[in-house]
Formats: C-alpha cells, sequence, structure tokens
C-alpha cells in the first residue's frame, strides 16, 4: 500500500498501537465475539461486521434516528457510540424483534397502518417505539408525537406512525419485550 | 475520524491520571454524542479515549445542606425523570426534556452536557476559518451567516453561542460543579464555569484539560412552585434554541421576594444579569415588572445582521416566561 519505508513504519506503529479491540455484546439474545478497532461505531459494527444491515445509516450525526437500537432495553443512536464502549450489554437491534414468525406487536401494527413508504426510516422508528414503551412515559397523542421527535422520516409518514404506536400503547399498557 | 486509542478508567483517579499526559492528546469520552459527533467530522482529533462511563459517578444523591447531588455520569434521561429532580427541581427536569432526543438524552451524561461544544456552522466546517476551531485564523460568522449567533457579551474574535438547554436551568438554580483533578477536589460556581469569549474563544470554559466533572451540586432552593423553561426554536422539536428562558420566582402573596433569570441561545454561556434580577425584589409580579427585568438584562445586546431579531425575541420571551413561571403553566 505505501511506497516509502517511512510509511510502512508509520502503519505499522499504529497497528501496534490501536490494536484491534476483541469484545463481547449479546446481541439479540446471542453471545457474540467480534473484533473491531477503537473507532468502529456501534452501527458499523452491526453492520460491518455482523451483516445486521436491518439497522440504517441515514446520518451518522445523531440527527436523523435510522440508527437507532436498544441497549439493555434502552434507545440509543448506535452512529454515536463507540462498539468498544458496549462490551458486554444487552442489544436489540429490529432482527430481533420478531419471535421466530410471530412479528412483534409494533411490527403488526406498522404493517396495518401504513406507517412506511420507503421502509428506510422503519426499522430506526420501530425500534424508537419499543424504547418508548419501555420508558413508558408517553400517555396523549402529543406524547407520542414528542417522543417519537428523535426519528425523521424522509416520506413523512408520520401520521400513521403514530397511529400504529398509539395503538399497541393502548392494547399493551405494560412494557413489551425489548 | 482519526484513529486513536482507547483505554477503559477503573477509578476517578485513574481517569485523571490516563488523561493527564499531555503528549497522549487524550479526552474523556462520555456519552459521545458531542466528541463522536465532532471527531466525524474531523473538528477534535484526540489521539486517545478514555471512557469513563464505568466510574461510579452514577447516583443522584441528597447532600447534607438539603439540595441534591446529580452525578457525572448520570444520562439527562435519567436525571431528568429522576423523582427528585421532577418534583423538587422541575425547571430542570423541563430544561433537559427539551433538549435533543429521547435516544440522545439517554446516551448524554451530565458532565458531557456542560462541556458540548458550540453548534456555529463554521465552527463545524473545516473548510472555513474560525478562532474557535483553529485559533488565529478569524470568525467566519462575524460577516457570514450569523443567524444562530449570540447577541450578548461576543467579542471581535468570536460570537457563538453555548448550545445546552440543561445549563440554562443550572445556571438559574445557581448549581456548583465539582471537579477532580491531579491536585485534588475544587467546586466552581456555575455561573463561573463557561467563559466568554474574549481574545480566547478556544476556551469553552474554565475546566483544565486534567479535570474531570465529578458531579453537579443543586442549592435546596428549587423554585418548584414558580418556573418556567421556554424554548424557541425553528421547529417545535428536535431543534436548538434560537433563544432559551429560564424564569423562576418565589412569591409573598403577589410580591416577588426571589427572582431568577438565565438565557440560552444568546450568548457564549448561560446568560445571567443579578441587577436585571434585583430589580424585580419586592415589586408586584406584573408584566411591566418583567419587561423592566427584560430590558435590563439586554442592555447592552448587540446583533449582527442575521440575527437581530433575537433582541427583541429574547425581550418578549422574557416576559412570557415569567408570566408562565406565574401560573407554572407549560
Ligand atoms: C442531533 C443533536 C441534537 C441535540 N440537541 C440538543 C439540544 O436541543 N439541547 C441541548 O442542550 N443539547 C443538545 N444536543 C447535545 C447533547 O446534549 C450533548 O451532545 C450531550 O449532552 C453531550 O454529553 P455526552 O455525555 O454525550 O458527551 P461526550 O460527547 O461524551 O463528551 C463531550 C465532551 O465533554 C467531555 N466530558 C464528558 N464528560 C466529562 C466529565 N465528566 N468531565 C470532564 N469532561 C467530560 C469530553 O471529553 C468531551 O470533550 C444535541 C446533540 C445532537 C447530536
Ligand atoms: S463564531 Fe466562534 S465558533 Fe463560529 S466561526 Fe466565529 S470563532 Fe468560530
Ligand atoms: S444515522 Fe444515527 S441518527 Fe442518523
Ligand atoms: S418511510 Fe421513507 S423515510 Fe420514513
Amino acid at each position: 500500500m505505501y511506497r516509502s519505508a517511512e510509511n510502512e513504519i508509520v502503519e505499522e506503529v499504529e497497528n501496534q498501537v490501536h490494536p484491534p479491540t476483541s469484545i463481547t455484546l449479546k446481541i439479540n439474545g446471542t453471545e457474540t465475539r467480534l473484533h473491531v478497532a477503537p473507532w468502529t461505531s456501534l452501527l458499523d459494527a452491526l453492520r460491518e461486521y455482523l451483516d445486521l444491515t436491518g439497522t440504517k445509516k441515514g446520518c451518522d450525526h445523531g440527527q436523523c434516528g435510522a440508527c437507532t437500537v436498544l441497549v439493555n432495553g434502552k434507545r440509543i443512536n448506535s452512529c454515536l457510540t463507540l462498539a468498544v464502549m458496549k462490551e458486554g450489554t444487552d442489544i436489540t437491534t429490529i432482527e430481533g424483534l420478531a419471535q421466530g414468525e410471530a412479528l412483534h406487536p409494533l411490527q403488526k401494527a406498522f404493517i396495518e397502518h401504513d406507517a412506511f413508504q420507503c421502509g428506510y426510516c422503519t426499522p430506526g422508528q420501530i425500534c424508537s417505539a419499543v424504547g418508548l414503551m419501555n420508558e413508558g412515559k408517553a400517555k396523549t397523542r402529543d406524547d407520542v408525537r414528542e417522543l417519537m421527535s428523535g426519528n425523521i422520516c424522509r416520506c413523512g409518514a408520520y401520521t400513521n406512525i403514530v397511529d400504529a404506536i398509539e395503538e399497541v400503547m393502548h392494547t399493551q399498557p405494560a412494557p413489551c419485550h425489548e | 475520524m482519526n484513529s486513536f486509542s482507547y483505554s477503559r478508567a477503573r477509578d476517578v483517579a485513574a481517569a485523571v491520571d490516563e488523561v493527564a499526559l499531555p503528549e497522549r492528546q487524550a479526552k474523556f469520552i462520555a456519552g459521545g454524542t458531542n466528541l463522536l459527533d465532532l471527531m466525524k467530522e474531523n473538528v477534535m482529533h484526540p489521539r486517545h479515549l478514555v471512557d469513563i462511563t464505568h466510574l461510579e459517578l452514577n447516583t443522584i444523591e441528597d447532600t447534607l445542606e438539603g439540595g441534591l447531588r446529580l452525578g457525572a455520569l448520570v444520562t439527562n434521561a435519567d436525571t431528568a425523570y429522576h423523582e427528585q429532580v421532577d418534583t423538587r427541581y422541575p425547571l430542570l427536569s423541563k430544561a433537559i426534556l427539551a433538549g435533543a432526543s429521547p435516544q440522545l438524552r439517554n446516551m448524554a451524561t451530565n458532565g458531557g452536557n456542560l462541556m458540548q461544544r458550540t453548534r456555529c456552522y463554521y465552527f463545524y466546517d473545516t473548510a472555513t476559518p474560525c478562532n474557535k476551531r483553529e485559533p488565529g485564523t478569524g470568525c467566519s460568522a462575524i460577516r457570514g451567516f450569523n443567524r444562530i449567533h449570540a447577541i450578548l457579551g461576543t467579542s471581535e474574535h468570536c460570537i457563538a453561542t453555548h448550545p445546552s438547554d440543561m445549563c440554562v436551568a443550572l445556571a438559574a438554580l445557581e448549581a456548583k460543579v465539582h471537579v477532580r483533578g491531579p491536585h485534588g477536589d475544587r467546586a466552581i460556581p456555575f455561573a463561573d464555569f463557561h467563559r466568554l469569549p474574549g481574545d480566547t474563544p478556544e476556551l469553552d470554559n474554565n475546566l483544565q484539560p486534567d479535570e474531570l466533572i465529578t458531579a453537579i451540586e443543586l442549592p435546596p432552593q428549587g423554585f418548584a412552585d414558580h418556573h418556567s423553561y421556554l424554548k424557541l426554536r425553528d421547529r417545535t422539536s428536535y431543534a436548538f434554541a434560537l433563544v432559551s428562558v429560564a424564569a423562576a420566582l418565589e412569591l409573598d402573596g403577589d410580591t416577588i421576594r426571589e427572582a431568577r433569570l438565565a438565557l440560552g441561545g444568546v450568548a457564549h454561556k448561560p446568560w445571567r444579569d443579578p441587577e436585571a434580577e434585583a430589580l424585580l425584589i419586592g415589586k408586584s409580579a406584573t408584566r411591566e415588572s418583567f419587561q423592566l427585568a427584560a430590558e435590563k438584562i439586554l442592555q447592552g445586546a448587540k446583533g449582527f445582521p442575521y440575527n437581530e431579531f433575537k433582541i427583541e425575541l429574547a425581550r418578549r420571551a422574557i416576559v412570557r416566561a415569567f408570566e408562565q413561571a406565574l401560573t407554572n403553566e407549560k
């Protein structure tokens, strides 16, 4: 890759200073071991190392919510966290919500309410909605709108997204599984 | 993002030791929501990150004085929804919940919130001059698009604002910031924590690079009965403030016994003016009194071509916030 001897040395030194770290994450119920560089975001670890491409990269800057996953049941933006920092945590992505062939109630509701068009924001919307239900702070439709504001939908499916969440919220008031 | 090495600090002393070696160019990382964003933009490029998320600074406890001590590593979400914070310091809860998104608040920590950097577009854009990012290169905002910039306490070197909502409430509540450095502990009154840009805009605050924030202390007085956090922005949620107001009153019937007023989105630090607050003491809680305080705190405000509107916006927001505080309406 590098022609000059100097550059080769630099590369070697870099590799010694920053060896890939071995971490264990529990992803969708399975203990998973992977080797990542310190600067690998959790989002990139999921998508590029584990082929869990359901979680989407929209902005990569915490502004859109497409990368939302649940860490120990709490929703976060996986683009703004380092994989190494999540060592030992329990992570749920959109791929982990269904029980076999049975969709998660929120997945079902999103289909029934036509809560998406292109679908790019949808995994993040659904994981965020699971987090919202775990938090238990949303009571009204306005609360849902405010507490889902971290998820942007380019297609503008907002009305139906709120309909879907409201329905599940009112039929399943207890926190649903992570 | 540049490459860097990473370590996880065992305890507070180790964290301070690990960040102290200057040749390491190390930074603490907590929630990561500001630092990683800026590293991806190549605005910040530490060579080493010290992960402090495992430190036991993650509790909220009563203080002997009757206040509350918020651990630096408690998330913004856990702080805002904490039963004691919500009932005794609702101004703080509301300010936190007015900021960012639920996902970000689940990651963002109390210490990190104080340390977040400006959202000035030129600060983020490494292709443009910026005295805060690269001292001595000039300020692109002064003659550029300065709609989101400051109207108070600016200098010819920088007109950036501090973007935090939480800090506006902490300023009004007169919190204290507890820090640990190589030479021990010290407490910084909130008013002295953040700095004005002056001729050193590269310094946002008075924390030393090798000091760690350990806690934020709230005094007993929480103004739970009469407070308001009013945030005005370009959309109703998930946007930074153009102007925000933390207003709090202690009333004796209709007479104001104590008043607090802090502004966000208008300066390099949460903006307070003790004289504006003093004007309200002993007055009756009327629109006219609030207008006087608004005039006073905005005395000396100076607009730039695209943000002149903020002066009138702030004036009206202050009056509105105090009126809301009277009834605690949202
Ligand atoms: C899209 C978006 C929208 C946002 N909107 C808002 C908003 O409307 N209002 C608002 O107030 N904020 C908003 N934020 C900012 C957010 O609140 C901050 O990014 C967050 O509070 C930073 O905390 P953190 O723990 O993630 O910090 P980090 O990113 O981990 O750290 C930030 C800085 O603080 C330093 N640091 C962290 N902890 C300590 C400590 N204990 N002692 C010493 N130094 C420390 C780090 O070294 C780093 O330099 C927004 C952010 C994003 C990405
Ligand atoms: S206002 Fe401050 S942060 Fe923005 S360009 Fe000028 S010097 Fe940089
Ligand atoms: S990709 Fe993470 S918030 Fe947009
Ligand atoms: S469905 Fe297309 S972005 Fe939301």
